[in-house]
C-alpha cells in the first residue's frame, strides 16, 4: 500500500488521496510500524558490528585458528574457542533431545486428550515454570539434581551403558549431563506452552474430517493435527534451542567450567555464554577481552547455523512423513 | 485545563532544578573495581559521608578488571584492584600517573572434604602446586602423608575445585604457587584466570565452598574472610620460615609487616610467601588506584581527606568485617605517598 502511494504521489489527485490517507492515519500507522520493524534489523546489525569491531585484535591474531584450537590461556595469550563451541553444542543438543519429545508429547496431551479443566490447570503451571529465573533452576540443580546424578543416575548409567565412551570416566555429578538436564528442564515449558497454542489453533474441521474418514482419535491427532501445527511446534523448538544456547547462569553453576573436550557426558565442560560471563569482568588485558568478544560473535554465528540446521532437519523429516501418507 | 497542565509541568521542572542546585554544593566521586574489599569500602564511604556530608563517593564493585578498564578510559575518578597494575597497564594511562594505595589485606585458605579426616591438614606450597596441577591424584599419596604424620588418609581420588570467574583470590593463590614451584610458574603462571590443568570451576567463594562440601575428596581455596564468617574448617600452610600456619587476621597482617622492609616505593608488591616466623604465606593487599593529578579541587580535597581517614580511623573497621588491617610500617609509608597527589 505504501508503495502505490509513493508511485502515484506526483499526480495532483494522487497527492490529495495521499493527504487524505495521511489524515485517516493509515500512512502514519504504516510508517510507524515500519520503523519499529526496522529497529529489529538495526539492533541485529549493530550487535554484529560492535562484536566485529571489538574482536578485531583477537581476529587478527588467531584468524580461523580461533575455531580449531583448544588452548585457552590468558597468561600466555593463547585463545581457542573449540572447547566452548563443543560444550555449547553438546549441552544444547542433549537438552533438546530430552525436552522435544517430552514437550511435544505433553503439549499433545494438554491440547487434544486432557479434559479442559486439567489442561487449563497444567497449562497455568507450565507458564509459571517458564517464568522462573534461571538462577533458581541453577540452585535447584546444585542442591538436588547434581547429588542425584552423582549418587544414583551416573553410577547406574556407568554400570549398564559403561561400554559407551559417553558414559565412562570419573563421576563428579556436575558436568555435561547435569547441564544438559537442567537445560532440558528449562526449555521444556517453552515447548509445551507454544506447541499447545499451535495445536489448539488447528481448525475443528480438520479433526472432524479425519474422524469421518474412519481415523481413530490418535490417528487424527498424530497424522492430521500435529502436521497441521508443524510450524508452531517448530517455532517452539527454535525458541527452546535459542534459550539453551544462550543460557548462562544455570549452566555455569553445574557444568564444571573446565574448557576441555571430553567424550564422556560425566566430564566437566564449558559453554560460550558461561565463559563470557565468568571471565569478562576480570579480563584485564586487551587480547583476553577481545577473544571473549569474539566468542560472543561465535555464539551469534552458532545460533544462526544451528537454527538453520534445525529448520532444514525438520523440513526434511516432515516431508518424508507427508509423502508416506 | 491547559494552564493546569502547564503549571504541573513547570513545577516538575522547578523540582529538578532545585535538586540540581542542592547537588551542586556536593562533591560526587565515582569509583569502581574489586569485589573482594567491596564490603569494607561500602562501609567506609558511608561513614566518610556521615563525617563529610558534602563528599559523596559511589563505589561499584564490578571486579578488578572492570575497575582498571574504567580508570583507563577515564570514566571513574579512581579505581580499586586486587592486584597491582603491570608496567604496560600503567603506560596505557597517559593523562596522569597512577598511585597504588594498599587499603586492607586478605588471605586465601585451602579447604577440603576428606572422609574420616577430622584434624586440620597441613600443606606445603609444593604440595598444593602438585595437587592443583594433578600430579598428586590420591589423598593417601606419600607426599601428603609425609607432612601429615599420624593422620589416616583414605585412598579417595582428589577432585580439584577452583574459581570459574576471574578473581583476585585466584591471583593470590596462583601467585603463591608460582613463587614456590618453578614448574607451576613455567607451565601455568599466575593471574586472575589461569589455564587450570584439571578440576571443576565454581563461581565465587560460595560456589567453591559448596562444591567442596558436596564432592567427596574435593579440595579448593576460598578467601579467609569467607571461611571465618561461615566458620568453615580449613588447612594450614607452610610459610617461608618453615612453620605450618593456619590463617588468621594477625598472621596476614604479619605477612605485610614482613614484606614492608623490602617494599618498593610504589607499593606494587606481592606479599605471598613473605618472610617472618608468623607470616601467613597466602596473603595479599588490595589496592586503591588513585591518579596523582586531580584537576578538580573539590574532588582532590575529598580524596586526600578520605585517604588520611582510611589509613587512621578507617582501619578500625577492618577486623570486625574479617579483613586484616594494615601494619603501622605500611601506613606510615602510605601517608608519605598522599603528598604526591597534586
Amino acid at each position: 500500500m505504501g508503495n502505490t502511494a509513493a508511485v502515484v504521489a506526483p499526480s495532483p489527485g494522487g497527492a490529495r488521496r495521499f493527504l487524505k490517507r495521511l489524515q485517516d492515519g493509515d500512512e502514519i500507522a504504516h510508517m510507524l510500524t515500519l520503523i519499529f520493524a526496522a529497529s529489529v534489523l538495526l539492533i541485529a546489525v549493530l550487535l554484529v558490528y560492535e562484536l566485529w569491531i571489538h574482536s578485531s585484535e583477537s581476529r587478527q591474531r588467531f584468524g580461523f585458528n580461533f575455531f580449531f584450537t583448544q588452548t585457552w590461556d590468558p597468561n600466555s595469550g593463547q585463545f581457542g574457542a573449540l572447547p566452548y563451541i563443543y560444550g555449547t553444542i553438546v549441552t544444547s543438543v542433549l537438552a533438546l533431545l530430552i525436552s522435544v519429545p517430552l514437550g511435544v508429547g505433553a503439549a499433545i496431551f494438554l491440547a487434544e486428550l486432557a479434559p479442559a479443566r486439567v489442561s487449563n490447570m497444567l497449562t497455568f503451571l507450565v507458564e509459571l515454570l517458564a517464568a522462573v529465573p534461571s538462577v533458581i533452576y541453577g540452585l535447584l540443580a546444585i542442591f538436588s539434581l547434581v547429588p542425584l546424578l552423582r549418587t544414583y543416575i551416573e553410577p547406574g548409567l556407568k554400570a549398564t551403558l559403561g561400554f559407551l565412551p559417553m558414559f565412562q570416566g570419573p563421576i563428579y555429578g556436575i558436568g555435561f549431563l547435569a547441564a544438559g538436564l537442567i537445560l532440558a528442564i528449562m526449555t521444556f515449558p517453552f515447548i509445551i506452552s507454544i506447541s499447545r497454542e499451535a495445536l489448539l489453533e488447528v481448525p475443528r474441521e480438520q479433526r472432524e474430517a479425519a474422524l469421518a474418514l474412519g481415523a481413530t482419535k490418535w490417528e487424527s491427532t498424530w497424522q492430521v493435527v500435529v502436521p497441521y501445527a508443524k510450524l508452531g511446534i517448530m517455532g517452539s523448538i527454535f525458541l527452546a534451542l535459542a534459550r539453551a544456547l544462550g543460557e548462562t547462569m544455570a549452566v555455569t553453576m553445574v557444568i564444571g567450567n573446565d574448557p576441555r573436550i571430553k567424550a564422556s557426558l560425566f566430564a566437566p565442560g564449558y559453554t560460550i555464554a558461561a565463559v563470557i560471563a565468568n571471565e569478562f569482568s576480570e579480563a584485564v588485558n586487551g587480547l583476553h577481552q577481545s577473544a571473549l568478544i569474539e566468542l560472543g560473535l561465535v555464539l551469534f554465528l552458532l545460533t544462526m547455523i544451528l537454527n538453520a540446521g534445525a529448520r532444514l532437519l525438520i523440513i526434511a523429516t516432515t516431508k518424508k512423513g507427508s509423502s508416506r501418507e | 485545563m491547559k494552564t493546569r497542565r502547564t503549571f504541573l509541568f513547570g513545577s516538575v521542572i522547578a523540582g529538578f532544578l532545585a535538586l540540581g542546585a542542592s547537588a551542586y554544593a556536593m562533591v560526587q566521586i565515582n569509583a569502581a573495581g574489586a569485589t573482594f574489599p567491596a564490603a569494607i569500602y561500602q562501609k567506609w564511604f558511608e561513614k566518610f559521608k556521615t563525617a563529610h556530608p558534602d563528599d559523596q563517593i559511589n563505589y561499584q564493585a564490578i571486579g578488578s578488571g572492570g575497575g582498571v578498564r574504567q580508570l583507563t578510559e577515564g570514566t571513574v575518578d579512581f579505581g580499586a584492584s586486587d592486584f597491582p597494575l603491570t608496567d604496560e597497564q600503567i603506560a596505557k594511562i597517559t593523562k596522569y600517573h597512577v598511585l597504588h594505595f594498599p587499603t586492607v589485606m586478605g588471605g586465601v585458605v585451602p579447604t577440603y572434604n576428606v572422609e574420616g579426616v577430622s584434624t586440620d591438614l597441613k600443606f606445603t606450597g609444593q604440595l598444593l602446586a602438585d595437587i592443583f596441577s594433578a600430579k598428586i591424584s590420591k589423598w593417601n599419596d606419600a607426599e601428603i602423608a609425609k607432612v601429615n604424620p599420624g593422620v589416616k588418609l583414605p585412598s579417595t581420588d582428589i577432585v580439584v575445585v577452583h574459581r570459574s570467574e576471574g578473581s583476585g583470590t585466584t591471583f593470590v593463590f596462583t601467585d603463591f604457587l608460582s613463587t614456590v614451584s618453578p614448574d607451576w610458574k613455567n607451565k601455568i603462571g599466575k593471574g586472575p584466570t589461569v589455564s587450570w590443568p584439571s578440576g571443576l570451576g565454581a563461581k565465587g567463594n560460595e560456589g567453591v565452598a559448596g562444591q567442596v562440601k558436596q564432592t567427596p575428596g574435593a579440595i579448593g581455596y576460598v578467601e579467609l574472610f569467607y571461611a571465618i564468617q561461615n566458620k568453615m574448617p580449613f588447612g594450614a600452610v607452610q610459610n617461608q620460615a618453615g612453620k605450618f600456619l593456619k590463617a588468621s587476621l594477625e598472621s596476614v597482617t604479619e605477612a605485610a609487616a614482613g614484606a614492608a622492609k623490602s617494599m618498593p616505593a610504589d607499593f606494587r608488591v606481592s606479599i605471598v610467601n613473605a618472610p617472618g616466623a608468623n607470616a601467613y604465606p597466602l596473603s595479599t593487599f588490595t589496592w586503591l588506584l588513585i591518579p596523582d593529578s586531580i584537576p578538580d579541587a573539590g574532588k582532590k580535597k575529598a580524596i586526600v581527606e578520605f585517604l588520611h581517614w582510611m589509613l587512621t580511623t578507617g582501619q578500625n573497621d577492618a577486623a570486625p568485617l574479617s579483613y586484616a588491617p594494615l601494619p603501622k610500617s605500611v601506613i606510615a609509608k602510605e601517608e608519605a605517598q598522599i603528598a604526591k597527589i597534586h
